[in-house]
């Protein structure tokens, strides 16, 4: 089933949704300015809270100097020593300390080193200057291809790669693709508060995506049991993977000031801060060797794909495993190799965002196709056509599709929706026909791409993650999860799937506050999980608990809960995840199935290029994208349309340069997202393939957008101009290099180093 | 310095230094959180008032150029002594136009200016009205949509009177 959802008008009943839908749930609080973000927080007698940090890439810490001029008296410092626990902020591996203790090694810029607390900001502005760190420089590694240490590496092999791109009428085309920095920029910054408790526990509220990821940390900084670690998310102002793992890092340090003052602290990052320490999507170095025939069947594909993770393990490995699986791009090829690693740089760690390492792989996929099709002189659509996968491909790791693979739905209806032939047709003409005094130049570029949904491998069965649904005694049904609510509309689509089943309306479902003291652990709100996986458990939770109160009462539950609370008192339905049936996969043998299932997208973008200039505008981008179930269209189309403004700035203005390790442009005067001005128009097209073991068919839509976007834009450039960039961003430098045939500026995302 | 203001139209007296951002003196002094601040440097929006009915960044003015003027924030918008949200707020809500909410506030100040000043609601227009607004959940195809619902339900209205 296919549903075009009305664009831009009120959320009203839409063909095949019943009942109108809710509006957000949270939406009035956010509009009238009365939902309470972190720093909206009032704690009385709070302080202060102040990071100190490294300012050399990679350097011994000899020793930390305080002015003794300054009376330290007014001000709480806080070194490695004061640790209570263990000096890991815990995460995949424990490589990266909460703070660098005097004797160890600082890995990169903006390294923690001292923390500071004062009850007013003068006073902490002050102190801050007095404090200095005395090193002894190391040899830094900024070049990802030099780097000898390595996080994670992986093999996938499929048929014969070096056999089929020698074989006869094989055209083999290679290239090599490179991508930078991209800062998630949620326009609210990182902040964290942590209040002590009376019996020795801690308190944090935050800006976060994972509760349990932050009690986690704070257990092992602090040397907390469970029950004194206690993590409560704030309203939250965007994430997108940037609040998935650094908030655990601000979270110790604000409890580490706290307990040191007995005083709640506050950490709130600034713009500059949070710019300059905070994890960043990885920079990528991307080969690829393809053989296509004549007919438009490609029939090797040979990948290298080299990550830049930064100086510390962090989540790399997951994020090179996704870029790995990702890398071929969604198109059935008999002989594939991918080999790919991720290594160390003296740069600050990069993390999470949006599509996590599948972008990445994406873009350099969909180019590659791109120059095939342009090497055999057919359509990018065509070649699109012939080899996307279909129900029952086989994906490099073994997974057989099923009949939900919607990517040749996504593809027709993109260059149907946005007449990509006719327009082709004309920009051809165009580009033919232009003369030495054209000023701007039109081109359209077609993307398709693939989303695995929810967690890489067996990572949801060994998390076993939790969901819970209670009816109260005095008659309130209440959702129970630590799934997030950050803009996505998490506390909007939860009520409305429990309310489906148990025949009630929406606002008769409540959701409990994301508090790890009162919610169970329902795992991380990353990887488009949330609407797929913790609904799913919902959605079977709702099921039990309808059938337990109908068998007590006799009568439908939505006449009768009330009554059985009353008379039989509280029930509480814990869902635990069990994997889907007949879906696994074999982490020693990196094969199987990677997802449970796949989510399809298609992007089609058309530019202008100011050929003076080389300044590109976006003009229009219509996103298809196979969600499996739009549970909320309104909702599902908001994610579509943010996703595809962040991959337009991927394409086109968003980098960070760097010297000695450090980012260049860490303020928002200097790292550049799109305005409203630059923003395309956006058409959403929603298009349902279900997940046929989800009890609601939703597959999460959250990170697709982000996974097309930027190949079409750039196959735009290139139809507008002729001219390949292979280098993220497609900066007005990049396409004047090419136009021109010289080398294009230094790759993306490599830290240049400074004349001595 | 004592300076005087009116906030949301309720007179206010703050004895703060001059200089002090007017942005602080909302948030801290006044109490009034729904004004945020995304960047401290002009750039963001998300700080967005009205000043005796213009768009200005509450970060980038201290509070002794303000002395004596209205200022509207997002707590001022909500109608029936803020019982009920205002046409501009009820038309984001519908419109999916507030994802995080945390350049809401500012945004809302904004097209709450672009309405009042009257102009066609064209997308053109409408976009550079919110031009100074980051927002990064929407990709702004939905706020454009809230703002030209309640522009056209305005003029509807206006008609109907
Ligand atoms: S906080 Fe004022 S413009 Fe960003
Ligand atoms: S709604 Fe999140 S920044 Fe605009």
């Amino acid at each position: 089933m296919t549903i075009q959802a009305p664009a831009g008008r009120p959320a009203a009943p839409t063909p095949g949704h019943a009942t109108p839908l809710p509006l957000r749930r949270e939406g009035p609080a956010k509009l009238t300015g009365q939902a309470l973000y972190t720093d909206d927080l009032v704690f009385p007698g709070a302080w202060y809270g102040a990071t100190i940090r490294s300012t050399v890439p990679h350097a011994r810490l000899l020793a930390i100097e305080l002015d003794p001029a300054f009376d330290w008296g007014r001000v709480a410092v806080v070194t490695a020593d004061d640790i209570a626990g263990r000096n890991v902020v815990a995460s995949i591996a424990e490589d990266q300390p909460i703070l660098v203790p005097v004797g160890g090694e600082i890995r990169h810029q903006a390294e923690p080193v001292v923390l500071l607390a004062a009850a007013d900001r003068d006073t902490l502005r002050e102190a801050r200057r007095l404090v200095s760190l005395r090193t002894e420089p190391l040899p830094p590694v900024f070049d990802p291809l030099a780097s000898t240490v390595v996080f994670a590496h992986h093999a996938l092999v499929k048929g014969d790669v070096e056999a089929a791109l020698a074989a006869d009428g094989v055209v083999v085309v290679e290239a090599t693709y490179r991508v930078g920095h991209q800062e998630q920029l949620y326009i609210e910054n990182n902040a964290m508060i942590a209040i002590p408790r009376g019996d020795g526990g801690m308190t944090v509220h935050g800006s976060l995506q994972c509760p349990f990821y932050v009690h986690r940390a704070l257990r092992t900084g602090l040397g907390l049991d469970d029950a004194h670690a206690q993590v409560v998310q704030a309203e939250t102002g965007g994430g997108f993977g940037g609040k998935e793992e650094y908030p655990s890092m601000i979270a110790l340090h604000a409890a580490l000031l706290a307990r040191r003052t007995g005083r709640p602290v506050r950490m709130i990052y600034d713009r500059h801060e949070d710019l300059a320490a905070t994890t960043k999507r990885h920079p990528a170095v991307i080969r690829h060797r393809t053989g296509v025939r004549r007919d438009g069947t490609i029939v090797a594909q040979d990948i290298e794909l080299v990550l830049d993770g930064g100086a510390y393990t962090t989540l790399t490995p997951v994020v090179l495993s996704r870029a790995t699986i990702h890398a071929g791009g969604p198109y059935d090829v008999p002989n594939v190799r991918i080999r790919s690693r991720a290594v160390a740089t003296n740069t600050p760690p990069n993390g999470a965002f949006r599509g996590f390492g599948a972008p990445q792989a994406e873009f350099a996929a969909e180019m590659q196709v791109g120059r095939c099709a342009e090497a055999i002189g057919m359509s990018p659509l065509e070649i699109r056509r012939r080899n996307a996968y279909r129900a029952a491909g086989v994906t490099p790791t073994g997974q057989v599709l099923h009949d939900d693979a919607a990517a040749l739905e996504v593809l027709e209806r993109a260059a149907e929706a946005s007449e990509f032939d006719w327009v082709r047709a004309r920009t051809a003409a165009e580009r033919a026909g232009r003369g030495p005094r054209a000023r701007t130049a039109r081109g359209i570029g077609l993307a398709l791409g693939w989303h695995g949904a929810g967690f890489t491998g067996s990572g949801e069965a060994k998390m076993g993650s939790v969901a819970s649904i209670e009816l109260t005694g005095d008659g309130r049904i209440r959702i129970l999860t630590a799934s997030t609510e950050m803009g996505q509309g998490t506390k909007t689509i939860f009520p409305q799937l429990v309310a489906a089943e148990l025949g009630v309306d929406p606002d008769d479902v409540e959701m409990a506050p994301q508090d790890t003291s009162l919610v169970p652990d329902s795992g991380p709100t990353v990887a488009s999980r949330t609407a797929m996986v913790v609904g799913g458990l919902l959605v079977h939770a709702a099921r039990r608990l309808k059938a337990d109160v109908e068998g007590r009462t006799g009568r439908p539950f939505e006449l009768s809960w009330r009554d059985d609370a009353r008379d039989h008192g509280p029930t509480r339905i814990d869902e635990r995840f069990s994997p889907y049936p007949g879906r696994s996969f074999d982490d020693a043998t990196y094969s199987g199935d990677a997802y449970p299932a796949f989510g399809w997208a298609a992007a089609v973008a058309e530019v202008e290029v100011d050929l003076d200039t080389a300044e590109v505008t976006v003009l229009s981008v219509v996103a298809v994208d196979d969600v499996g179930r739009a549970i909320h269209p309104v909702l599902c189309e908001g994610q579509v349309e943010g996703g595809t403004l962040q991959a337009v700035g991927y394409a086109t203005i968003e980098e960070i340069k760097l010297v000695d390790g450090r980012y260049l442009n860490d303020r928002l005067q200097t790292y550049l997202i799109p305005t409203s001005l630059d923003a395309p128009r956006i058409e959403t097209i929603l298009v349902e393939a279900p997940f046929e073991d989800a009890p609601h068919g939703a597959k999460g839509v959250g990170e697709l957008p982000m996974d097309v976007g930027a190949p079409a834009v750039v196959a735009a450039i290139h139809d507008a101009t002729g001219a390949w960039i292979d280098d993220l961003p497609a900066s007005p430098e990049r396409i004047i290099a090419a136009l021109a045939g010289i080398a294009p500026p230094g790759p993306p995302g490599m830290s240049t180093v400074s004349a001595p | 310095m004592t300076y005087r203001l009116v906030v949301n139209g309720e007179p206010a007296e703050v004895g703060v230094p001059g200089m002090r951002r007017l942005l602080d003196v909302l948030r801290e002094d006044l109490g009034l959180t729904g004004t945020k601040e995304g960047c401290g440097e002009g750039e963001c929006g998300a700080c967005t008032v009205l000043v005796d009915g213009e768009v200005v960044v509450s970060c980038l003015v201290p509070v002794c150029q303000v002395d004596g003027s209205v200022v509207r924030t997002v707590e001022g918008l909500a109608v029936a002594g803020g019982s009920a949200l205002a046409p501009l707020q009820a038309a984001f809500l519908e419109a999916g136009g507030a994802q995080c909410g945390i350049c809401t506030p500012g945004m809302l100040m904004a097209a709450d200016a672009f309405l009042a000043a009257g102009a066609e609601p064209t997308d053109d227009a409408i976009r550079g009205a919110i031009a100074g607004n980051l927002c990064r959940c929407t990709g702004y195809t939905k706020i454009v949509d809230a703002i030209r619902l309640a522009a056209e339900r305005r003029q509807a209205g206006a008609g109907a009177a």
